[in-house]
């Protein structure tokens, strides 16, 4: 929206520029109460948007508050005794999965990374012949359906008697990671100035020592941007764990639509447990968005 | 990246101007480093693809007895699976699930975008809520919108009390709308072609989870719209719609074909969402590919695999452009 101003300009417009101080100065952020009827406006459809998006965790969260009497009939209705008690029934039936889900997230995440950290390192700084073309076969890897290769995968794991275990679920997400995790570093790596490694190589360091010592102290935001984007995937998958885990190495998202019975299902229960489930990737979320969002955008938009 | 959920970010980026000079040792140390992944990579996505097709053409059929003499005549698991009602049904979903929830998803990500680019206050409270969706799982989001849309209760209740009497099933309706053709038995189409009306309550949720990433994708492209152009705009006198229709949107072009690509191929590898929300449904109304071949993969490691190179070939028509295109643009900065 133009900031319409009192100026007394010759001009044919009635809508006068904004005067900008200068080409660099930062945007002025307008943290005010709209000024014309249309930033009212404006307001007024994005609240309401928002509160529409709200809906679902409304349903849910209320749902689960609904505890032992059962679920309101209506959906919109608050709960008239709220009550934990539907948080306990499920943590009882999720607690072991949610375990699961971290001791497969947390290595596996941690695992992809580094080795995302490292291709993205020798892609952006070490482009040899044909590195641009070799990247691209790698990022293909992670736009495939990945029933594509299900069959193979169950029966590698099979001959490597990982089958089901979460060794192997940990192994599958550190494998398929790595293209995202090598895109996402790449990406970061281009805005470190390449400067700094000619100077690194200047006093004689390789292209370890470089990587050690200059590369991964200047990492830390593109580790959390990959980490925080892996971690959400990996503890959001449910492909893999349905069909690669035996019931002791379910992830929570396997157990949780195990819930769903199969003639009724105690939505108040269920419920309780998505927000569970929900619980560490929404935190992550909330206490990280920033960095949440650059993964997401990472080199999206020129 | 493992989840259909997990939307990666787009490839391109500028190379850097500037290289590190090195000499043909650094370099080929550079290949051994990168040699590894892109070997694993190799073996579990082009090999095991291989195999998939293999068995895809093999008399593989129960998992723990393997059969691979190929299957006579050639090719005959495909021939015999496009004839089945439920394939029919599932490249229908998955058709009428794509282009429903791309219009919804892209659609409401710009506009949600336009308006919190431009609201006064609460941007950022906005675009948190806005986006929260995407950090859930799909199947919490399915849990939650399996409940919404019970017959019983959820939007239903209030359709009610607005007087309409039979409200539909929504999940467990059978009724397709604006069907083309009256399938009537001996036709090689097997299905009715036209919207289904369990498919809308899954491809609302897909959305909603979505909508979130699509706006995030056009806030970026907003944010980097040169203000200057605007304002000059504004000096020549043109209004919100003339600004809107030749400067902002012709701007937000890269973020439409990223959102474009990125989306549709979560909604052609859905799955997650469907069998929280459904499952296959009364002659498999919301059945997709990928709750196809997941029922086939303790019977028919045939028919599963068919079914998943039918579905790769329809994600790689719209990947494979997309990463070239990225790949061409490198090469020319």
């Amino acid at each position: 929206m133009a900031v319409e101003t009192l100026e007394p300009t010759p001009s044919r417009t009635a809508q006068a520029p904004r005067r900008r101080p200068g080409k660099l100065a930062p945007k002025p952020r307008s943290w005010s109460i709209p000024k014309t009827p249309g930033g009212w406006i404006v307001l007024a459809v994005c609240t309401l948007a928002t509160l529409g998006m709200l809906v679902p965790v409304y349903v849910i969260i209320t749902t689960a508050l609904s505890g032992s009497t059962g679920a309101p009939n209506f959906f919109l209705a608050f709960p008239d005794a709220p009550s934990l008690d539907a948080f306990k029934g499920a943590w009882t039936k999720l607690h072991g999965s949610l375990a699961n889900s971290l001791q497969i997230t947390v290595p596996a995440a941690l695992i992809s990374c580094l080795l995302g950290s490292i291709n993205g390192y020798v892609l952006s700084k070490f482009p040899f012949r044909g590195s641009n073309a070799l990247f691209t076969v790698l990022l293909v890897g992670m736009f495939i359906p990945f029933q594509a290769v299900i069959i193979p995968v169950f029966q590698f794991l099979n001959m490597l008697h990982l089958q089901g275990s979460i060794i192997g679920l940990i192994l599958v997400h550190i494998i398929y990671g790595i293209p995202i995790t090598t895109l996402i570093f790449r990406n970061y790596y281009e805005g470190i100035p390449s400067a700094i490694i000619e100077a690194a190589s200047i006093d004689g360091a390789g292209i370890w020592k470089t990587y050690v010592r200059v590369m991964l102290p200047l990492s830390v935001p593109g580790f959390v941007v990959a980490g925080i984007f892996q971690c959400t995937n990996i503890w959001n998958d449910f492909l893999f764990g349905f069909i690669l885990a035996s019931p002791a190495a379910w992830p929570a998202t396997v157990t949780l639509n195990n819930l769903i019975g199969t003639t009724t299902v105690d939505y108040s229960e269920l419920m309780a447990g998505a927000v569970l489930v929900a619980a560490p990737t929404v935190l992550l979320y909330l206490v990280l968005g920033r960095f949440f969002v650059s993964g997401l955008t990472a080199g999206a938009v020129k | 990246m493992t989840t259909s959920t997990a939307l990666p970010p787009a490839p391109a980026g500028p190379r850097p101007k500037k290289q590190v000079p090195h000499n043909v040792k650094t370099s080929r140390r550079a290949a051994w480093i990168f040699a590894p992944s892109l070997l694993v990579s190799f073996l579990f996505v082009y090999v095991f693809i291989g195999i998939t097709v293999y068995i895809s053409l093999s008399n593989w059929k129960i998992g723990t007895s393997p059969n691979l003499a190929l299957r006579q005549p050639f090719g005959g698991t495909y021939a015999e699976i496009v004839q089945e009602q439920r394939f029919q049904a599932d490249i229908r979903n998955v058709v009428i699930f794509t282009i429903i929830f791309l219009v919804l998803a892209i659609l409401g990500g710009l506009i949600a975008a336009l308006f919190i680019h431009h609201v006064s206050v609460g941007k950022g409270l906005f675009r948190t809520v806005f986006l929260l969706p995407y950090a859930l799982s799909f199947i919490v989001t399915g849990v939650a919108w399996r409940w919404i849309f019970a017959p019983s209760t959820g939007v239903n209740e209030i359709l009610r009390s607005m007087g309409i009497e039979n409200p539909p099933g929504w999940t467990t309706d059978t009724t397709i709308l604006g069907a083309l053709n009256d399938p009537s038995g001996t036709d090689f189409l097997k299905v009715q072609f036209g919207i289904p009306v369990a498919l809308l309550p899954i491809i609302f949720a897909a959305a909603w989870q979505l909508v979130g990433f699509a706006m995030a994708m056009y806030l970026a492209g907003l944010a980097s719209i040169p203000e200057e152009h605007l304002e000059a705009a504004n000096v020549d006198g043109a209004n919100v719609w003339q600004r809107l229709r030749y400067i902002v949107l012709p701007q937000l072009w890269p973020s439409t074909i990223t959102c474009f690509v990125l989306l549709l191929h979560v909604a052609l590898k859905i799955f997650d969402l469907v069998v929280a929300m459904s499952g296959s449904g009364p002659g498999f109304v919301t059945d997709v590919p990928g709750i196809y071949i997941y029922n086939y993969l303790t019977s028919r490691y045939d028919k599963a695999s068919a079914m998943a190179i039918i579905l790769l070939l329809l994600t790689l028509v719209v990947i494979v452009p997309y990463l070239v295109r990225g790949y061409r643009k490198e090469r020319k900065a």
